[in-house]
């Protein structure tokens, strides 16, 4: 048993160092825009990640995502943009003094907004998560709404509609998969951790949970105050990748992109979430071309259909949802003993957890 | 059951690789045909799709005459990138980084709306290859980014233009203000248009300033509360989408006092909603009825040979010029370098477009003359213009 | 605030109130009977109003006519909905329902952008309907006398069908409980398709009117009455339509007048409506005149 533990600390080890190694490729032979489109994959799969905690694992239906975006993304904008180019974009009404001055690192900046975005996690949990489905639902969707409604109008903190820009942009492989690599990590510890189980439970069967002697709420709002953590901390990467933001960007759209990638890598299934998240990042990219004019060799030519991408995301949710709803990997995970059996190596028969 | 699934998982991974060689090879094939140095590029980063899709959609028309009657510059042909932004932020930022990664462009055109502009503008900064704005007003778009150029005025003049037709011209002694909290465009015209209206008319002469939010409909509320301060005049600037209702509704509530707005109504679909009534005026940046350069009268004659059933527009006209500045900056530099190119851009001045006589300032802001439009008779009507200080 | 700007507001959250009532209504009763926010009767709202724009203007049909088409069709594809993307859900966990309703509101919302173009387009307004009233210094349209009294009507039609008639009588059943009602012979599938169609139709009535009120018709036009209209079905207590008719006509008075009283907050006023449904889920979560239902084991 010690031996195949070994072997298996041995595989996590050096598929680590060869993740590494496909990063430090990338970062030298891919273009920017394919950095680009890798990096924003990373924070899609950061988003997806929180978001599956809270729907996949936990059970709870919650749409308030991108107002717990919002949150982060404005907090590391505030604390990393420069005093000079806070002087300078916010010309309508100048920002609040205590913030006019400060100007923190980039990583106390994505630490900060993802406890920040807790704070709001809680506070909105505290009273939202009395609800249950449908309820939480639409009370989640208002929150995010009403965060995003008073950022728009609270112009002497966050510029309101007109938005921040000069946000430090980073170009770096390392930061936004790092930072996917440790949220994966430490999702994956609390998942198998007491904490992660009563979640299960509770997802399972609420009452059968609270008979098992579940602290029900205590365990929902750790959920949600941990899913809206990542999502801050995804929501400041999201700001460090485009370098501008402004409340528009952070409607419900936004969490409907996230909920599409999470029910088609397997609500439950980690793996499942980063698979979908790289696949839908690319697709979003690659299907460009059916919304582009198609000229057939100057005879026929077939005008753009912008919108199309959408229709074909949209059509994949209903099927996934409709005739394979455990997605792609339902709610299993990625693990060694599966990947052992099938080099037909490991006889025991341990891949009870594995199917 | 578990049969299919695996099918399924199976058809997902394969569809995954599929995508990514695709991608791979869509790129080989591209260089391959077309090396680098045959063409020159144009890229157009413009929102097709959204809320912004219209005035997106208009620049377009414009950009592609404009290629149409100048295929070519250095003695080479030109070709155009268009991406859509979808009126999106994150999109707007990947498709500029497209358009300079993939596609290899040497000048970039864009976009309809400031905050894309913005999402855009430090891409194509940190690539080296200037962009040219073709109606992003905002004047943040512009301000630290020496690669961003643009080919309309911006909205502290724009501002302070219709105030100043408001107090002079209509005589108006008091003023309301509607704005959308939610559109930058909004927020900043409506506050350059109070500071100047209170600097001719004092500080208590704006007696209703309210709000409303992208995407609202009904506007009866605000509009009553307007009503009751009667106001010599209303400066209500903002989308033509929520401005065709509101301006409706305005006149059905009985207000009717002269109605002020910014260069984004000049659309058939505010034009439609508002085609009973007069007494409406805002600035754009061209008219089809007092050509203003030689440029303006090929443009105008052009378009309407292009696009017979299409009403000419501002949005045209300024795509149209953002392009042909473009060709312009490339013949004067005498090569498609960016730094070199950026350089050119930089000195423009007196250059000829459809929109007028164009000289890019300091901050590369273009400065040239507004035009007051008014709605008489369902149609878009000019009024008069007004030159740069 | 003067007397003429009261009673301005008062005509104005009449307008706004009863078109929030109306559309309340259809979702009111589709939630009563299968406990599902069907997200996608926002987008039913966009279909009837293009239909009506198209018959209108491409087939030059007299208003009327294409008002029936409208109402027609898009019940059919309301029902057609229910058929593909509720039925087969009908055991699964209630977060797949959700997502399929999501899922399909999107794919309506992106095949009219597709289909129709982004871009807005002006809805014809009927002289027959639409003219100006002016009593006094007050000014409405006739639509502020018409919507209510259709809303009326329709909610009285539709209070009948589900008290008196057979089929309502099988509705009631079905809102209890699906299996015992099977086992009593009721067909449960056409009771909800049933009830898919009404709300539907009535969602085509509420496009329609809403599409004259503010005639502009564009492919995201029934997200924000549905999302406000949602509201309102929950304020009155949802399941309950002669609450989803307070709901509406007390949301439509709320707004206007927080407005019309506070017009520094005005823009607030889309937080407030969803400040107002978080409130009502946490205290009362059955609504004004709803029932508290405890949740079964």
């Amino acid at each position: 048993m010690d031996k195949r533990n070994g072997i298996k600390n041995l595989l996590t080890v050096a598929l680590l160092a060869g993740t590494c190694l496909l990063f430090f490729w990338a970062e030298n032979n891919l273009d920017n825009f394919q950095l680009r489109i890798l990096n924003l994959a990373a924070i899609f799969a950061i988003l997806g990640l929180s978001m599956n905690l809270v729907i996949g694992f936990t059970g709870m239906f919650s749409l308030g995502h991108s107002g717990f975006m919002c949150v982060g993304a404005y907090t590391a904008a505030i604390l990393t943009m420069s005093p000079a180019s806070k002087e300078l974009i916010y010309y309508m009404e100048p920002i609040i003094p205590i913030l006019a001055h400060i100007q923190w690192p980039i990583f106390p900046a994505i630490l900060m907004a993802g406890l920040v975005a807790a704070v709001f996690g809680l506070l909105v949990g505290f009273p939202a998560l009395r609800l249950r489905d449908d309820y939480l639902a639409i009370a989640t969707l208002g929150f995010a709404e009403i965060i995003r409604i008073v950022v728009t109008n609270t112009i002497s903190i966050t510029n309101g509609s007109l938005g921040l820009k000069d946000i430090p942009s980073i170009n770096s492989i390392w930061v936004y998969w790092g930072s996917a690599i440790i949220t994966i990590i430490i999702l994956k510890r609390i998942i198998n951790s007491s904490w992660g189980y009563a979640f299960m439970a509770i997802r399972d069967n609420e009452i059968a949970a609270e008979a098992m002697g579940i602290s029900i709420f205590k365990h929902k709002l750790l959920s949600f105050t941990i899913g809206a953590f990542f999502a801050g901390v995804a929501g400041a990467l999201m700001g460090f990748i485009i370098t501008s933001i402004d409340p528009t960007m952070f409607r419900f759209l936004f969490t409907f992109q996230i909920l599409l990638i999470v029910v088609l890598g397997g609500m439950g299934s980690l793996t499942g979430t980063v698979i979908s998240a790289i696949v839908i990042t690319i697709m979003m990219e690659v299907l460009r071309f059916v919304e582009e004019p198609i000229d057939l060799f100057g005879i026929l030519s077939i005008p753009g259909l912008p919108g199309m991408r959408m229709v074909i995301f949209s059509i994949g949710l209903l099927m996934v949802i409709l005739f394979y709803r455990q997605g792609l990997m339902g709610t299993r995970e990625f693990n060694w003993d599966w990947v052992l059996s099938r080099l037909g190596r490991g006889k025991s028969k341990e891949r009870g957890d594995s199917i | 059951m578990r049969k299919a699934k695996r099918k399924f998982t199976v058809l997902l991974v394969v569809l995954m690789i599929a995508s990514l060689a695709l991608a791979g090879c869509a790129k080989k094939t591209a260089d391959q045909v077309k090396p680098a140095s045959d063409v020159i590029k144009v890229g157009v980063f413009e929102p097709l799709t959204g809320t912004n899709a219209a005035g997106g959609q208009m620049t377009v028309e414009g950009i592609k005459l404009a290629n149409k009657l100048y295929p070519e510059v250095l003695g080479k042909k030109v070709e155009l990138v268009i991406v859509d932004n979808k009126s999106e932020k994150q999109e707007a930022a990947n498709a500029v980084q497209r358009l300079v990664s993939s596609d290899k462009v040497n000048v970039i055109i864009g976009s309809y709306g400031s905050s894309l502009s913005m999402a855009g503008g430090p891409v194509a900064k940190t690539a080296k290859i200037p962009v040219i704005g073709c109606s992003p007003t905002n004047p943040a778009v512009t301000l630290g980014n020496e690669f961003y150029f643009r080919v309309c005025f911006i909205d502290p003049f724009q501002g302070t233009v219709m105030s100043n037709y408001a107090t002079n011209t209509l005589k108006g002694k008091t003023a309301a203000v509607i704005r959308d909290v939610q559109q930058d465009y909004s927020v900043g015209l409506s506050n350059y248009f109070v500071k100047a209206f209170k600097a001719s008319n004092g500080d208590a002469s704006i007696v209703a300033d309210v709000s409303y939010n992208t995407g609202d409909k009904d506007f009866s509320a605000q509009l009553t509360q307007i009503k009751a301060k009667n106001p010599d005049i209303i400066f209500a600037p903002g989308n033509f989408l929520e401005c065709g209702i509101l301006v409706a509704k305005a006149r059905e509530l009985g207000i009717k006092v002269p109605i002020l707005g910014g260069d984004t109504w000049e659309a058939p679909e505010f034009l439609n909603q508002v085609k009973a009534y007069k007494d409406i005026y805002f600035s754009t940046h061209f008219t089809a009825e007092q050509p203003v350069t030689e440029v303006s009268t090929t443009f105008l004659n052009e378009f309407k040979k292009a696009y017979p059933d299409k009403e000419v527009n501002a949005f045209g006209a300024l795509g149209f010029d953002a392009y042909i500045l473009a060709l312009d900056g490339i013949t004067r530099a005498g090569t498609t370098d960016g730094v070199a190119l950026q350089k050119a851009l930089a000195e423009t001045k007196g250059f000829k477009g459809a929109t007028g006589v164009i000289t890019l300032d300091a901050n590369r802001d273009a400065t040239k003359t507004a035009i007051i439009k008014k709605v008489i008779d369902g149609k878009f009507v000019y009024d008069s213009k007004v030159e740069p200080k | 605030m003067s007397m003429d700007s009261f009673l301005q507001n008062i005509a104005n959250s009449i307008t706004l109130g009863s078109l929030y009532a109306l559309i309340a209504i259809g979702y009111t009763m589709v939630y009563g009977i299968i406990r599902l926010i069907n997200f996608a009767h926002a987008d039913l709202l966009m279909v009837a109003a293009y239909v009506a724009f198209y018959g209108i203007f491409i087939f030059a049909l007299p208003w009327w006519v294409a008002f029936a088409i409208a109402i027609a069709l898009t019940t059919l594809l309301g029902m057609s909905i229910e058929k593909l993307a509720y039925r087969p859900l009908r055991n699964a966990p209630r977060i797949s329902v959700l997502i399929s309703a999501i899922g399909v509101s999107f794919l309506l919302e992106n095949i009219g952008i597709v289909v129709l173009g982004a871009r807005p387009k002006p809805f014809p307004r009927p002289e027959a309907l639409v003219w100006n009233i002016q009593a006094g210094n007050i000014s409405f349209l006739s639509l502020t006398i018409i919507i209510p009294i259709v809303t009326v009507i329709l909610l009285l039609a539709v209070t009948y069908m589900v008290k008196k008639t057979k089929i309502g009588i099988a509705m009631r059943a079905v809102s209890r409980d699906f299996e015992t009602s099977s086992l009593m012979a009721v067909d449960v599938n056409k009771v909800v398709g049933t009830t898919f169609a009404v709300g539907s139709a009535l969602a085509a009535v509420g496009g329609l009117l809403w599409s004259l009120q503010y005639p502009q018709v564009d492919p995201l036009m029934g997200v924000f009455p549905g999302l406000k209209c949602f509201i309102a079905a929950v304020m009155g207590g949802i399941g309950s339509i002669p609450g989803a008719m307070l709901g509406g006509f007390l949301l439509g008075t709320i707004e206007v007048m927080l407005v019309g009283f506070m017009p520094d907050l005005s823009g607030y006023r889309d937080a407030f409506a969803f400040v107002i449904l978080i409130l009502i889920l946490l205290f009362r979560p059955g609504g004004i005149l709803g029932e508290n239902v405890v949740e079964k084991v």
